[in-house]
């Protein structure tokens, strides 16, 4: 019941606009991928060319093996769940969910049962009757979830599934929705804007911009060594700072930053660094530390914010302006001199673009 | 004071109300008349005027011509509306903005004009029968209430739902009537309401349209006026005002009359 979803080199357009650009994705059986970017990055056009509501100027979509791309969209069978919940206002909540298996032919005691089954596995079995406007946003989202899942899609997707509830209940329904996903193993395909709902959810995630994915890869490998500069300002790299290698010896790779210093890596961290490459450090990855002779990036320290776990600092460098954090027994005041110790475990390399 | 009207403003709106309601009592007044003569306040009281109305063929023909031609425009500006007022909403980002202009353009032609053009061109120029003519100049005038009406629906009305209901397996032509229809239900009943009530009550482009042997009540009630003095013309012009009122009632019931000032 479960396929493996293929898109290769799509292609879309709205009019004249190049809206998706040769654009590669495969999801694995029972594997959840999420479409991450900010809005204008092709996530929700890529989640309507599989949908079949907008048709590709080139590329093909293959789910489990059968071509869609030409298929009409009521013809692909794939389970959705919208941002807006879409559920049919003049229908009961179990009508709703038993509406696509309706479709199917499927006979009214049989679908009736299949789709109670359902609202008690999404615990709304007792509001079988209501209508959805009687609904709050977390019960209407649990039936679009559940009029989605009925069906057994071999494909289940969502838009932006969680943008219309508050805080809390995001992350209840996140899990939820996890859960419901790998005890199906159903492949889903999961779209936000919403970086940690994505590395939560997601067994690998998607990160789009204009129209291309730039990086697809576990939240893991994502968070910890993003492949470019873009992935690596996405996922909180504040500072990227040009570097150009000057020796290589034993286990370390010195090289050397704007202004001179010459810092020291970790072969064993880092592995193969081009002789020019940008490091990329949070906030975490560079300690401010008073002393003068540390191996660091000389600053001068500007605006002091308190993070309840460290003192953040708006840093004047050669490198440019810099953020680095501090810690609390130590603050330091603004105007002061200090040096930026990049802390190797908070730090990565990236080739120059 | 603040919560207190003032006498001048009570005064106004009674006035207000005289002036609106006056015609109708005046009317009314007159159709219950027993004279042989219009006259206000009635003299006597009868309802044979009533049934006169009724002896009358011209009046008989004309009454279910215009019940005819009204139901049968309705039906075509829904027809030609609905799926228009759909196009228009479904596909706003795609289609120029003056394209839902379009179907406003019959209100702001002049109805004289309107009608003595559809007599040029369809009567006269492809001597058309007079009934469809008629049939023509009606959908026409009540089209752009069919559109606007439903287009007011629609425009509250979510895509995605469509969205979904074609993901779960139905089809769009299908989907239009079992998902996209019920949910503007009510703008359609609006819709129809309206139309039927302009069609009815219509004079301007009918006036060019009617001819020998069809003609619609309105244009009867003028006719008879030409020619009589009679309470006659009071007793039907009440008669079209309680159909209008029926016709409103419904909507009343079914839907409240809020729903027409939306």
């Amino acid at each position: 019941m479960t396929h493996p979803l293929a898109v290769e080199h799509l292609t879309a357009h709205y009019g004249t606009t190049k809206v998706l650009d040769d654009l590669s994705l495969s999801v694995g059986a029972g594997e959840l991928v999420s479409l991450l970017g900010a809005s204008g990055c092709g996530k929700t056009t890529t989640l309507r060319l599989i949908a079949g509501f907008l048709e590709p100027t080139a590329g093909t979509i293959t789910l489990g093996g059968e071509d869609l791309t030409r298929l009409p969209a009521y013809k692909r069978h794939i389970g959705l769940v919208f941002q807006n919940y879409a559920l049919f206002p003049h229908l009961s909540v179990l009508d709703n969910v038993a509406f696509g298996l309706k479709q199917r032919g499927i006979a009214t005691a049989e679908r009736n049962k299949r789709a109670r089954a359902m609202l008690e596995r999404v615990g709304l079995d007792q509001l079988a009757d209501r209508l959805p406007g009687a609904l709050s946003g977390g019960q209407k989202q649990r039936v679009a979830l559940a009029r989605a899942l009925v069906i057994e899609p071999p494909l289940l997707m969502f838009d932006e599934p969680l943008s219309n509830l508050d805080a809390k209940l995001r992350v209840d329904m996140r899990v939820e929705i996890r859960q419901l996903q790998r005890a199906n193993n159903t492949t889903a395909v999961y779209v936000t804007h919403d970086q940690e709902e994505a590395f939560s959810i997601s067994d690998r995630v998607a990160i789009m911009h204009q129209g291309r994915i730039m990086q697809l890869d576990t939240p893991e490998v994502l968070y910890q060594r993003p492949a470019n500069a873009f992935v690596a300002r996405f996922v909180g790299f504040e500072n990227l700072i040009p570097m150009k290698v000057t020796a290589r010896d034993g286990d370390d790779v010195t090289a050397q930053a704007p202004g001179g210093v010459a810092l020291a890596l970790p072969k064993a961290r880092f592995g193969d660094i081009p002789d020019d490459f940008v490091l990329a450090a949070r906030a975490d990855g560079l300690a401010v530390t008073a002393d003068p002779d540390a191996k660091g990036l000389p600053a001068t320290l500007g605006l002091r914010t308190y993070l309840g776990r460290a003192y953040q600092y708006q840093c004047e460098t050669e490198a440019g302006p810099l953020i680095a954090n501090g810690p609390l027994s130590s603050p330091l005041e603004p105007g002061s001199t200090a040096r930026l110790v990049p802390v190797p475990d908070q730090c990565c390399v990236l080739k120059p673009e | 004071m603040p919560n207190r009207l003032h006498p001048a403003l009570i005064g106004f709106a009674v006035l207000v109300y005289l002036f609106l309601m006056g015609p109708l009592v005046i009317v009314f007044g007159a159709a219950l008349s027993d004279t042989t003569f219009l006259t206000f306040p009635p003299q006597g009281l009868t309802l044979r005027w009533f049934e006169r109305i009724f002896e009358i063929g011209a009046f008989r023909r004309t009454i279910v011509t215009s019940v005819e031609i009204a139901f049968l425009a309705t039906a075509l500006a829904l027809l030609i509306g609905i799926p228009a007022a759909y196009a228009l909403n479904r596909y706003r980002i795609q289609l120029p903005a003056w394209l839902s202009t379009l179907f406003v353009l019959p209100i702001l032609v002049p109805e004289i004009v309107l009608g003595f053009s559809l007599l040029r061109s369809v009567a006269v120029g492809q001597s058309a029968p007079i009934f469809l003519t008629l049939l023509i100049g009606h959908t026409l005038i009540v089209l752009p209430y069919c559109v606007r009406v439903i287009s007011a629906s629609l425009a509250s009305f979510d895509f995605s739902i469509e969205e979904a209901a074609i993901s779960l397996g139905s089809h769009p032509v299908k989907t239009f009537f079992t998902i996209v229809l019920p949910n503007v239900r009510s703008g359609v009943i609006a819709a129809f309401i309206l139309a039927f009530i302009t069609s009815i009550n219509d004079v301007s482009v009918s006036l060019f349209l009617t001819g020998p042997g069809i003609s619609t009540l309105p244009i009867q009630i003028l006719a008879h006026v030409e020619q009589f003095f009679d309470p006659v013309i009071a007793s039907v012009s009440v008669l079209l005002m309680l159909l209008t009122v029926a016709v409103m009632a419904i909507v009343e019931r079914t839907l409240g009359l809020t729903f027409l000032a939306k």
